[in-house]
Parts: C-alpha cells; sequence; structure tokens
C-alpha cells in the first residue's frame, strides 16, 4: 500500500504517475451557493483538484474554505489557498485544523497580493509569516504534529501542501533557488505562475531539472487560456514578470473578429501538450479565469480526459 | 530620524477653531532637520493662523518658542511661565511631543500640528524615506544590511515574492522592491548558502504587537 501524505485525490494521482490537471474556482462576492456549485459542474470530471482561491487580488469573496466544502459536496478535490495577509499564526493554524477536520486534503501556501491592489486598500496588513514560514508551519503541524510553537497538536491535520512558483519574476536567476527554498520548507506540489512564453519556462525547467527539485516535489505548469487581444495586453502590461511573445498576440489577431477566443483555447491546448512531453513537469494547472465552462473543452482538445482514478 | 509632514493648513485652523490665545510649539531635533517643525516653520505657521484668524475678524494672540526637545520633560518645563497666557497649544513635534506637553500641562488643549510618518531619512534634498520600523529585535545582517521588516511591503523574511517588477515592488512602481536589492548584492558578495536559509517566522513580542513599549536602564535610574 502506497503511503500517503494526505490521501487527496491529487497526491494518488500524482503518485501513480499521471500526468495532473488541476483545475481553478474563484469564490462569488457573495453568499452565492449556486454560482460556486455551477462552476463545479463544469469541473466535474475534467480536473484532478480545484484550486480555491483565498479573497484574491485582495478583494473580499466567500472564504476558500467554505467554497472548498461546497466543491466537496460536489465530488471534487479542492485545493484550499491561503494567503499570508489577512490572517496571523493563530487564525492560519485554526483554520488549518478546521479545513482538515472537514476533510479538505490539499493546500496551497501563498504570499498573497497586498491590500492595496483591492477593495479595501485601508485595511491592516498583517503579514506575521511569509509564505515559506506558512510551508514550514504546515508541514511541521502534519508532520511533527506541533504547533508553531511546538506544542502537541491533539490530531494533526492531513494535507498536501502546495505552493506557487513565478519562473518570470526578477531578479531572475534567484527564482529557481526560491523554488529550491519552498521545496526544502515542504511543499510536496507547485503550481506555477501561467506560462506564456515557452522558451524561457523551458530553460527554467531545464535548471529545475539540472538542480533535481522535479524529483522531490511535483511541479505543476501554469496555463491561462487567453480570451482576447485585449488580455493579452493586459496580462503583458500589469502583471510583474509576466511576458506574453508577440507571435502569440499575431495569432489572436489574426483569428480575426470574434475568433480570438478560439485561438486563445488553440494555443492553451498546444501548450499542454508541449508540456506533457517536457522534463520534469508533472501536470498542467489550468487557471481558466471566470471561463470554467470552457474547460472541459480544453481537457478534451488536450487529451486529458478522461481523468484517471487511483483507488 | 523621525520624519514628520505638515498638516494642511486647513486642518489645523479647523482644529483651534474657537481658541483665540494660541502657543505655536517647535522642536529643533528631527522635525528641523526634515524641515517640518523648526523655528522656521514655527513662525510660518503662526503667521497663517494670524492672517486667517483676522480675516474672521478675530482678535488673536499667537505666540512661538522652539523647544530644544520636545521628547524631554526638561524642556519641556519651560513651557512652565508659559502656558497659562494660552487657550491651546500646537505642537510641531512628532507624536511624541505635543503628548509630553499634555501630559505635563493637563489643563491646556494640545494639538498636533504635524503628521509623524516614519523612521527614516533623507535620500536626496527633499526626499525621505522609510528603514526601520522599530521591530526591537534588529535582523538587518541577515539581509545585506537592508531591513525587509519595513522596507518590503509584506515584511517577507524570505522574499522575493512573485510580484517583483523590475527592481520595484508589485504595489507601486514608486516603491523599490527591497528584496531585488538584497538578493542582487547578497549575490554578488557570494553569499546565496546564507539567501538559501530558511528564515524562522520573526518574533513580534518586541515590536508594537506586544502592546506599548517601555525600556528601562537600572544604572540610569536615579
Ligand atoms: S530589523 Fe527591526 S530594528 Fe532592524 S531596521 Fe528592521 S525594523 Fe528596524
Ligand atoms: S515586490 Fe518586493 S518589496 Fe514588494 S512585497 Fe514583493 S518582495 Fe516585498
Amino acid at each position: 500500500m502506497t503511503e500517503y501524505k494526505s490521501g487527496s485525490n491529487l497526491e494518488k494521482v500524482l503518485k501513480a504517475g499521471h500526468f495532473a490537471f488541476t483545475g481553478e474556482c474563484g469564490p462569488p462576492r457573495g453568499a452565492n451557493v449556486e454560482a460556486v456549485r455551477k462552476k463545479a459542474q463544469h469541473l466535474k470530471g475534467c480536473v484532478d483538484a480545484v484550486n480555491v482561491t483565498d479573497n484574491q487580488t485582495a478583494v473580499v469573496r466567500m472564504s476558500s474554505w467554505s467554497a472548498c466544502l461546497i466543491l466537496k459536496e460536489e465530488g471534487l478535490d479542492p485545493n484550499f489557498q491561503m494567503v499570508c495577509r489577512d490572517r496571523n499564526r493563530l487564525a492560519m493554524q485554526s483554520d488549518i485544523l478546521g479545513v482538515s477536520a472537514h476533510g479538505i486534503k490539499n493546500m496551497l501556501c501563498l504570499s498573497g497580493d497586498h491590500q492595496r491592489f483591492g477593495d479595501h486598500p485601508e485595511a491592516k496588513n498583517v503579514y506575521d509569516i511569509d509564505s515559506i514560514q506558512l510551508i514550514s508551519m504546515v508541514k511541521k503541524m502534519r508532520d511533527e504534529g506541533k504547533f508553531l510553537n511546538g506544542e502537541q497538536i491533539d490530531v494533526p491535520p492531513k494535507l498536501f501542501i502546495g505552493a506557487a512558483c513565478n519562473p518570470f519574476a526578477e531578479p531572475l536567476e534567484f527564482r529557481v533557488y526560491r523554488l529550491a527554498k519552498k521545496i526544502e520548507a515542504g511543499a510536496d506540489f507547485i503550481q506555477t505562475q501561467c506560462i506564456y512564453n515557452m522558451d524561457r519556462f523551458r530553460e527554467f525547467m531545464k535548471r529545475v531539472v539540472d538542480m533535481g527539485l522535479h524529483e522531490k516535489c511535483y511541479i505543476l505548469a501554469g496555463i491561462t487560456p487567453l480570451k482576447s487581444v485585449g488580455m493579452a495586453r493586459y496580462m503583458a502590461t500589469q502583471v510583474p514578470g509576466m511576458e506574453v511573445p508577440e507571435e502569440l498576440i499575431k495569432r489572436l489577431k489574426g483569428a480575426g473578429k470574434g475568433k480570438a477566443a478560439e485561438e486563445g483555447i488553440k494555443i492553451a491546448v498546444e501548450q499542454i501538450q508541449e508540456l506533457r512531453e517536457m522534463e520534469g513537469v508533472a501536470g498542467v494547472h489550468l487557471m481558466a479565469i471566470e471561463w470554467e465552462h470552457r474547460v472541459p473543452e480544453i481537457a478534451k482538445l488536450a487529451g486529458m480526459l478522461p481523468r484517471p482514478k487511483v483507488e | 530620524m523621525i520624519v514628520a509632514e505638515a498638516k494642511p493648513i486647513k486642518e489645523i485652523l479647523e482644529m483651534i477653531d474657537g481658541f483665540n490665545k494660541i502657543l505655536v510649539v517647535g522642536c529643533k531635533g528631527c522635525v528641523t532637520v526634515c524641515n517640518v517643525g523648526g523655528a522656521k516653520e514655527v513662525a510660518i505657521l503662526a503667521s497663517a493662523i494670524r492672517i486667517a484668524k483676522k480675516k474672521k475678524g478675530k482678535d488673536v494672540e499667537v505666540g512661538e518658542i522652539t523647544l530644544e526637545r520636545q521628547c524631554d520633560p526638561e524642556y519641556i518645563e519651560e513651557l512652565r511661565n508659559i502656558v497659562q497666557n494660552y487657550e491651546a497649544i500646537v505642537s510641531l513635534a512628532c507624536g511624541v511631543g505635543p503628548q509630553f506637553i499634555s501630559e505635563r500641562y493637563p489643563e491646556i488643549r494640545v494639538f498636533p500640528g504635524v503628521n509623524t510618518r516614519f523612521m527614516g531619512g533623507a535620500i536626496e534634498h527633499g526626499v525621505w524615506a522609510e528603514r526601520c520600523a522599530g521591530c526591537g529585535q534588529c535582523v538587518i545582517h541577515y539581509f545585506g544590511g537592508m531591513c525587509p521588516i519595513a522596507r518590503c511591503s509584506k515584511s517577507l523574511m524570505n522574499g522575493p515574492c512573485g510580484g517583483s517588477n523590475h527592481g520595484k515592488c508589485e504595489v507601486s512602481p514608486e516603491i523599490d522592491c527591497i528584496w531585488d536589492k538584497i538578493v542582487r548584492k547578497m549575490m554578488a558578495q557570494g553569499r546565496l548558502d546564507e539567501l538559501l536559509k530558511i528564515r524562522p517566522p520573526k518574533s513580534w513580542l518586541t515590536a508594537r504587537d506586544g502592546g506599548p513599549r517601555k525600556m528601562v536602564r537600572e544604572e540610569l535610574v536615579k
């Protein structure tokens, strides 16, 4: 029998050696349960796990853990995201216990966007601990059964620990080392920032493989399909470190009126197929922002269906 | 030093509306250095108050004085024989000054004339930047001599975050990403191994988070 850290579907799929395919769900700006269920229906059967964002872009939304519970009821494997912006170490540890108590088995540890970007820029900025310290804290809670202060936990949480990585942010030469730090801290899997420049990502992965990091941790490459030329431009100019190669923008433009979205999906599908062959890449994380209904189609075209079932 | 900036005159006039005997108190410490609360600024504010009050047809008396320091009871004592001539005091010192004055002279109303911003210094003429958040346990030697607590928007001990952008912080192009500087400097110094160490969570007990702070140096206490 395989020894699992949490036994989440995502962990099982990865451990069995399958190429993982994960999705994302942004909770609604309200208590709209139906909105979450609807998104869940699109994703069901198409992905191995679903990331649930935590007040993404520092805008108040239904809490990640509660949307995770709804996804779980719908039969999905939620990936609970937690940012360091809004909670101190007490709140973090109690939420970690809480999600585990409710059977949530994946958790993604993030710094989080600064609140000045969001809808409550006047808010107090917490950052009691940072994302790498959060990873170690969850690992300590899970593997040693201890709180951050060293005290014993009565039934430790069981979570498959994830972290993010932006291979394109500066200072570039340090990014692979920061990834190594996250793995050393205890990340079981990594989901990268979305990739458009495949050449640069290939170079990054070569360094990852040279350092043997892919053997210590599962690396899932981030993909966000481009819906329009405007979105491509926005990504290229507004998202730090993001570079959208000119040829991609040309392809979207060349697709003709009303067809850019289809072309964007085509590009994403080609990327997924290419990533599947790339050494060290254990899966793809598809962030189809407010485009959950197109996920089944992308999954099918990319040859990701049916998703494996690991008992 | 402590860096402060002047409050808008409109705000000050609103505070002292209804008072006609006002003493403006400057400080020769940090606020003189950052050109906001020294003798010169005291004179400027005093005459602005006189003009504004006169316009409203009010007969006012505005006194001016600049103390050696307002964060020392010894100098605050110098106001002893003056305060009774006034109804209100506007202090141009950092937030410490007006509190020391009002503790010493509880019968008089004291107003802050500046906004105290941060602990930092002048990086060029007329430009000041933050350097320290007074965390109470200095660790800058781990970070190439730069403080990520005060200078990283997320106080990351294991930065930089994914938002670092061409040497600037994700929060604003006006803010340098201190982690970009830390990494570049330490890599240039051949200190990558130190950067690879995971820095554990900081204890904020010595910072403001542990409650208001007080320091006792026994050997100095009489
Ligand atoms: S580490 Fe603490 S004491 Fe040192 S500069 Fe930063 S905030 Fe100030
Ligand atoms: S961009 Fe740099 S300074 Fe800004 S929060 Fe991230 S690491 Fe800190």
